[in-house]
């Protein structure tokens, strides 16, 4: 056990410790305190009464859910039955699988420039494109209340990549067996319904954690499209947090923060454990 | 018939950023999906690079010494943790995983991280900057690299000991070298991340001196507004690095982003 000495660890936990975990942690003293970088006075939890108060708090909060469970939601839906044609006997598999990855790789500002272009209301090629079949102009980023929908439609294009790979690797675990037999029975939609479905169900509970942390985490996408906008309509947690440090109010940044990650765990960690009873052994 | 509309779906913007990329400032204002009357996509990327000064050149320059020094970083501290975790596996490496799953949960605080820094003297360095992303890749990196050396015999450790080697040698010279699939995914994957990260640049790297090259497209969206044509042509400066890496490592991306995903 000498051969395995424990000062390995002490690069690792110093840099983690020192850049991420400390400061992360000395959100929760300064949380209780009035801030203004250079002193620090304490006043309970009156910045947590000050932010839950927020009357853009509620929109936030709202928007932040229905972002998450969109995003996680419809990226495992359309991403199944594409996985399975990826791992069938298609032609052109390796290309698709590419194209469909490589938006993955491509940085959310580029993406983001690319798609408040191609959603601009009259010029924009999505809306050109529709306007073909007779659809009238639609505000995908101007509109109030359709903004935030248009960002978790973006970030379906750009994150489903991921989905497809796990997912995929999730059906190609199935044993071979499995898909024989289906085949005796009859054909490709039985083996989706009655082999893929019920044998990829680790891989999809992956992809539906994985994808709600970060859809709840999310900040980037809906910065670089909207800001937030208009008014106060798409934003999220994470980017009243921002607002709020731009403005100079710390304490009630960090407050926020300490909320947003008792808001991520008590939506992950029971959903994790209820994964971890449902999964299958294999 | 299904799939060519989901390939038209993801091929469809990069066609039209190439498009937009290659037309003169007129035509691209239009924002029309066309081919371009006069193809100029060389000029357009060199006006791009030569901008305020060469920006974009130091943008990049930034952008490599930043990518390159985390990645390195992020290899060798998460190698070295997840190998002594895997072969331990004792309560200290529940403790580990335990604290290194916080990264996962806790969202990194701005305000704090800022504070902290200005404390201990590194605020507004690329030193402090490559910290920060070797911390916030590390946990994935574990997780990946943890489940590839449970795949590597101890009989090798063992080999090893019996020839005499210190735990220094035995890591660099045989396990190291035996990681290299999972240390490819992982170099592939956070190299991309790190390279593509705008807000911890933009929060921990103010100043003109130490643009990125990702945070080049925010001035750029002011100043040229409408000049589309150079906008997405910075867009393409962008993406040329990812679309290599992508080019060269296709394969080992895909099946290392799942062999720590999916419990097969």
């Amino acid at each position: 056990m000498s051969m395995y000495p424990y000062w390995f660890y002490l690069p690792a936990l110093l840099i983690f410790g020192l850049f991420f975990l400390v400061p992360s942690l000395m959100a929760f003293y300064y949380s209780l305190t009035r801030w203004t970088l250079f002193e620090s006075q304490f006043i309970g939890l009156k910045n947590y009464s000050t932010f839950l108060q927020d009357p853009q708090l509620k929109l936030a909060l709202r928007n932040t859910v229905i972002y998450a469970l969109l995003t996680s939601g419809f990226k495992t839906i359309i991403a199944l039955p594409v996985a399975a044609l990826l791992t069938s006997r298609i032609k052109f598999k390796g290309f698709f699988r590419s194209v469909v990855f490589f938006p993955v790789l491509v940085s959310t500002v580029a993406v983001g420039a690319t798609f408040s272009t191609l959603m601009q209301p009259s010029t924009g090629l999505i809306n050109q494109f529709l306007s073909l079949f007779g659809v009238p102009k639609i505000e995908w980023l101007g509109n109030p209340q359709l903004a935030i929908y248009s960002v978790a439609l973006v970030d379906i294009w750009k994150g489903i990549g991921i989905a497809i790979v796990i997912l995929m690797a999730g059906i190609q675990s199935i044993p071979t067996e499995y898909f024989d037999a289906a085949k005796l029975e009859g054909g490709a939609w039985v083996a989706f319904r009655h082999v893929i479905l019920p044998l990829s169900r680790n891989a999809a509970f992956t992809v539906i954690l994985l994808s709600l942390i970060s859809g709840l985490r999310s900040f980037d996408l809906i910065w670089t499209l909207t800001q937030g906008g208009p008014g106060f309509a798409s934003d999220v947690l994470t980017s009243v947090v921002l607002k709020q440090y731009q403005a100079g109010f710390y304490g009630l940044s960090a407050a926020g923060n300490v909320l947003i990650f008792l808001f991520v765990t008590i939506i992950a960690f029971p959903l994790m454990r209820f994964f971890t009873r449902l999964e299958i052994e294999t | 018939m299904g799939l060519l509309i989901v390939g038209l779906i993801f091929i469809v913007p990069f066609v039209f950023i190439l498009l937009t990329a290659s037309k003169t400032s007129g035509e691209a204002a239009l924002l029309e999906f066309s081919l371009p009357t006069r193809f100029q996509l060389v000029e357009n990327i060199t006006q791009v690079m030569t901008f305020a000064n060469n920006r974009m050149l130091l943008a990049l320059a930034n952008s490599a010494l930043l990518t390159v020094s985390s990645v390195t970083g992020i290899v060798l501290v998460a190698a070295l943790v997840a190998y002594v975790m895997q072969r331990r596996n004792d309560r200290i490496a529940a403790g580990v995983t335990l604290i290194l799953f916080m990264g996962l949960v806790l969202p990194p605080a701005v305000a704090t991280t800022v504070f902290f820094l200005q404390k201990i003297g590194v605020y507004k360095t690329i030193f402090s900057l490559v910290m920060i992303e070797i911390a916030l890749a590390m946990p994935f990196a574990v997780v990946i690299l943890r489940a590839f050396i449970g795949s590597i015999p101890r009989e090798i450790d063992e080999a090893a000991i019996m020839d005499g080697a210190s735990p220094l040698r035995l890591f660099f010279s045989i396990i190291l070298p035996l990681l290299r699939p999972a240390l490819v995914t992982i170099i592939v994957t956070s190299s991309i991340a790190v390279y593509n990260d705008f807000a911890n640049p933009l929060y921990f790297l103010p100043g003109a001196r130490n643009v990125t090259a990702q945070l080049t497209m925010f001035s750029y969206m002011g100043q040229f507004g409408t000049q589309w044509n150079l906008v997405f042509a910075n867009v393409a400066v962008l993406t040329i690095l990812p679309f290599i890496m992508f080019m060269i490592f296709q394969r080992q991306i895909v099946s290392g982003m799942t062999s720590g995903a999916v419990k097969g």
